[in-house]
């Protein structure tokens, strides 16, 4: 780490697209709502045409704005405005005013109903609500005289900053003006992150308090490592700069399946939340999926989905990966995360409630119907399919689960190692099925007692904790002796240095979000097994969790090390 | 009044930009077009919002009517719209 980097003021979210930007910050305007104390109308009829032209307003800036971007932009802008001109939208909030509402709220109440409807649809459907909410918004602006939600207009070259980033405004940016981006919201896949990378825009989300940062303070980010400093000296923003043309100098040079210098094979795998990651995934350098997570499937739905509802979304994640593998983990939902359809009733501590397979176990119908589903959708596309159960905790619950993916016509099964008893007794318990997944994120949490919604307790949780990276190699060990493949699938695998301690303690893939392959790959080509296994004796040999990364840090590689 | 059932060809389903594109064909026809789940009660095929509410999926089957002049041939377009996978072009 230069020594010139003052922590205090440096924060970190998540690189979202790559490169550096530096430049004074613009808040884009929050959504508008309707004024609480808005008053009923007295004339209906005005009100519905003033509601009518506040809706036909948003459609003409939406196309005007449509016929100064690129293609993709443009798709986007148009299919927000046939929204903003849907007669049904006039007709519900004709009823919301005819029920006593003001013009503002029954905008809001009419988009609201429909946006319950697509929510209640789930998959797809619900991924439009955004684009239906930036309508209602824009509206009610409208309708009440007040600037529109969104970028204010800037001349000078600015890092945009927001809670979230509509698809329209993302689309619409300029990208002579915008040099990067920001926002407090969103995630890896948002509309942000896709079409920040489709642009060339650096941008980091999920930035904590990035919507705070006054207006006009020069901020410098990395859109690689999610680093974003506020008020930062020239000096830093150089060294920044430098640091990330240097990186994406030495990672330009590589491609193709992990491997350590000496050539052992580790496999470099995305994880992925549905079907839009999977066709950004699919598309990239990587050598298939090492967590899939199902719960999008199942959590906004009210009734059980069907074999047939669920087929149709496997399909569309395995395609993009026909011949290469995925690991599907099967429904992880239960206690925090309940399901209208199957809820067992509240706890008093659903992180060690009936989850995952415990869930599974009380509700086999739910599992039989996924695994059916999973199979159909691998025969079809060609995919590699391997099947693994979150929170296992003994070789029993894995031969159970083996034996019903086995039934429903899967050649592999693995499980999720994320309870340290599993860990202990991994040799047990993989020896009932095909493979073994290290859930890194739960198992720190588990080994340490600490809450992962708990953020006063996140020093705990660092992944570095040599407590940790004991289970964990213990759990490998055990892996070798039955003689089955173990890999990583947690935030763990992403990072370049842990990654390679992973490998040292036996590790044979890594799954991760695909932004961070690249530099592990690199990290991987630069160190042979035997160095990554004395870098992992040299963080298992630390007192400390700081100990031990500052041990990797200075053990390994300073090509590798000079990037980070 | 022309009906026509089709089976939606979208790998997404009948949502996002081929919602979009059968509902500016169904509104450029001018005619009274609605769409439906079979058995299910009809929505305006101009509306996009009601379009995407139908949450009709891809191999779903979907009831096309139509009134007034032309109404064959709009439908006879509408289906052929809908039986390609939009998504994919």
């Amino acid at each position: 780490m230069a020594a010139s980097e003052t922590p205090s003021e440096t924060r970190h979210g998540i690189g979202v697209s790559p490169g550096t930007a530096y430049g004074p910050v613009v808040q884009v305007a929050p959504p508008v709502r309707p004024p609480a104390d808005e008053k009923a109308v007295d004339d209906q009829e005005a009100a519905l045409a003033d509601v009518r032209a506040a809706f036909e307003s948003v459609a003409v800036s939406l196309e005007e704005r449509a016929t100064r971007v690129d293609d993709t932009a443009q798709q986007i802008l148009k299919a927000t405005a046939l929204i903003a001109r849907d007669k049904g939208l006039v007709k519900a909030a004709a009823k919301e005013l005819a029920a006593g509402h003001g013009r503002a709220h029954s905008i809001e109440n009419a988009v609201e109903t429909y946006a319950a409807q697509f929510e209640a649809l789930g998959g797809y459907f619900a991924e439009r609500v955004a684009d239906l909410r930036d309508v209602g918004s824009r509206a009610v602006a409208a309708v009440l005289g007040v600037p529109a939600p969104g970028v204010p207009s800037f001349t000078e070259p600015s890092v945009i900053v927001a809670e979230d980033l509509a698809p329209a405004e993302t689309a619409t940016l300029d990208r002579r003006l915008v040099v990067g981006i920001i926002t407090e919201a969103g995630g890896r896949t948002s509309h942000t992150a896709i079409l920040a990378a489709q642009m060339g825009i650096p941008a980091v989300v999920q930035l904590a308090g990035a919507t705070e940062i006054a207006a006009g303070t020069p901020v410098a980010l990395d859109g690689d490592t999610g680093e974003v400093t506020v008020d930062p000296d020239m000096e830093l923003v150089t060294a920044q700069r430098e640091r990330a043309a240097r990186r994406a100098e030495a990672l330009s040079h590589l491609s193709g399946p992990g491997r350590t210098s000496d050539g052992v094979e580790v496999a470099l795998l995305a994880n992925i939340g549905g079907v839009e990651d999977a066709v950004a995934a699919g598309a990239q350098d990587l050598e298939g999926v090492g967590l899939f997570r199902t719960e999008f499937v199942y959590l906004s739905a009210t009734k059980a989905p069907t074999v047939e509802e669920q087929t149709e979304i496997y399909r569309g994640v395995f395609a993009p990966f026909e011949g290469r593998r995925v690991v599907v983990r099967t429904l992880d939902a239960g206690a925090d995360k309940p399901l209208k359809f199957a809820d067992l009733g509240p706890e008093e501590n659903p992180a060690l409630g009936r989850r995952g397979l415990r869930l599974s176990a009380e509700r086999p119908d739910l599992l039989d119907a996924q695994l059916e589903a999973l199979a159909i959708a691998a025969r079809e596309t060609g995919a590699d399919v391997r099947v693994m159960a979150p929170m296992v905790a003994t070789a029993e619950e894995a031969a159970w689960f083996a034996r019903r993916v086995r039934e429903n016509g899967l050649p592999k099964a693995g499980v999720m190692i994320e309870v340290p008893g599993a860990a202990l007794r991994a040799h047990d318990v993989l020896g009932e099925v095909d493979f073994g997944s290290l859930g890194t994120n739960d198992l720190a949490q588990y080994t340490m007692a600490a809450d992962r919604m708990q953020g006063a307790l996140s020093d705990l949780l660092d992944p570095w904790q040599p407590g940790v990276l004991d289970v964990v190699g213990l759990a490998c060990e055990g892996a070798a002796r039955a003689d089955r493949p173990i890999g990583v699938c947690g935030e763990s695998a992403g990072d370049p240095l842990l990654a390679l301690v992973l490998v040292g303690l036996g590790v044979s893939s890594l799954s991760m979000a695909p932004s961070k392959v690249p530099v592990v790959r690199l990290a991987l080509s630069l160190h042979s097994v035997v160095e990554c296994q004395a870098l992992a004796a040299a963080a298992r040999g630390a007192r400390t969790a700081i100990d031990a990364l500052t041990a990797v840090r200075e053990a390994a590689r300073t090509e590798l090390t000079d990037l980070l | 009044m022309a009906t026509r059932t089709v089976t939606i060809a979208s790998s997404v389903g009948l949502h996002a930009r081929p919602a979009a594109l059968f509902v500016e064909a169904a509104s450029a026809s001018g005619l009274d077009v609605e769409i439906a789940k079979p058995g299910e009660d009809p929505v305006d095929a101009t509306s996009i919002l009601g379009v995407m509410a139908l949450g009709a999926r891809h191999g779903e089957e979907v009831v096309l009517t139509a009134e007034g002049d032309g109404a064959d041939e709009t439908l006879d377009s509408l289906v052929e719209l809908l039986s390609r996978d939009l998504d994919a072009e």
